[in-house]
């Protein structure tokens, strides 16, 4: 086939494309991303039984924003990288911000207390498997989300593989909050941050191979 | 490289090759036709400064094929050639990946400026016959394709032809494109 008849074949009846695709792509996504933790998080965690008190406190909000503003600001970055010659700018600080301000807020917690206490607040009673909570809840989101970025044109298949765990990652985090029973800033600063690194991880070793198009 | 071309008329060529984009995601199949063929002439410079001549036309096909299955992807406050740009890069990079050529990975092909410096329309023939490649699609996506984008049916009659529903059609041509290009990445 020459060039010409390529370009005829692909002009011709070529009707209008759908312009809200990527927001629909990646909110469909994120709904069904999210509905499939929560499936997940309730037949294989539960709800902590004292999620009513609790939810009437400031901590358990702030608690729920590490992970929720993260998901803002994954969904910016890969939804960026998920076109081609989009810059991600000033993406990577609103990825970075709520991170250093949880590790900041972390630090500041611990520097109040006395030495001895400091351990209780860091590894809490849950450390040893709320990692892998987040990474098997993230399990369903992943794949939503590498569905959503599949369906839109990467060029940089690393890093959108990397910013597609994050933001799988960040949403099994938003929906793990509400079993985990861990009240302390400097618990989640470690654990829930390890936790979103593994499908982000993840998704930085995969990327190449299911994102090429 | 040469740098005639003055910084008005780069940006009155971007300019000209968005407006027909533009016309053309809105469904004008004229203007489409003609920013494809527009943008082949400048990708053909584009890639002669960086292949050896018979595969210019092979990776110039690949790209505007991906042009294509990729124009859902572009947003009008984006440069054109931005955009164009990181697709060809991303398959003239997956190109060299596949021939183990390194040295050419260092080419950082950063200047947006430079696809519009110059066009090509000599067509010279390509080494990889797509229309092949198009026979080892299946049928729910190679008919579609055979009568809706190569002998220009209606979706209408195409799907009485072939016995599938009009959107079996519309899906088929969508992703029988999408499944050529995978087929030449596997081609190579």
């Amino acid at each position: 086939m020459k060039t010409d008849e390529l370009i005829d074949m692909l002009a011709n009846q070529s009707p209008a494309v759908d312009r809200q695709i990527v927001a629909r792509r990646f909110g469909t996504a994120i709904v069904i991303g999210l509905l499939l933790a929560l499936l997940v998080l309730l037949t294989v965690f539960g709800i902590r039984p004292d999620i009513e008190e609790v939810a009437a406190t400031p901590l358990f909000w702030a608690k729920l924003a590490l992970p929720a503003t993260l998901l803002a600001g994954a969904l910016l970055v890969t939804t960026r990288l998920a076109r081609p010659g989009v810059p991600v700018g000033n993406g990577w600080a609103t990825v970075a911000t709520p991170v250093v301000a949880v590790w900041l807020a972390a630090v500041g917690l611990l520097l109040s207390v006395s030495a001895n206490n400091r351990w209780a607040l860091v590894f809490g009673e849950t450390w040893q498997v709320c990692p892998l909570n987040i990474a098997l809840l993230s399990i369903p989101a992943f794949a939503c989300v590498f569905w959503a970025i599949r369906g839109l044109a990467p060029t940089r298949l690393r890093l959108a593989g990397a910013a597609g765990g994050l933001l799988a990652g960040s949403l099994a985090t938003l929906v793990y909050s509400l079993h985990c029973p861990e009240m302390s800033v400097a618990f989640w600063a470690v654990w829930y941050v390890l936790g979103m690194l593994i499908p982000t991880a993840v998704g930085a070793l995969l990327g190449p191979r299911l994102l090429r198009w | 490289m040469q740098r005639t071309t003055t910084h008005e008329a780069l940006k009155a060529r971007e300019a000209h090759l968005q407006q027909l984009l533009l016309l053309g995601l809105d469904g004008d199949e004229a203007a489409y036709r003609q920013f494809l063929t527009l943008l082949g002439a400048h990708l053909r410079g584009f890639l002669r400064r960086r292949l050896q001549s018979p595969e210019v036309e092979d990776l110039l096909q690949e790209a505007l094929l991906a042009v294509h299955n990729a124009r859902h992807t572009y947003r009008s406050e984006q440069p054109v050639t931005a955009w164009v740009q990181a697709i060809a890069r991303y398959k003239l990079m997956d190109h060299f990946r596949a021939h183990a050529r390194h040295d050419a990975l260092n080419d950082p092909l950063s200047d947006q400026a430079e696809l519009l410096a110059d066009e090509d329309h000599q067509a010279q023939q390509a080494q990889r016959d797509l229309a092949q490649l198009l026979e080892q699609l299946p049928d729910k996506q190679r008919l579609p394709i055979l009568h809706v984008k190569l002998q220009g049916l209606s979706v209408e009659e195409t799907a009485r032809r072939t016995g599938l529903s009009a959107s079996a059609v519309k899906v088929g041509v969508h992703r029988g494109l999408k499944a050529l290009a995978a087929l030449i990445g596997g081609h190579r």
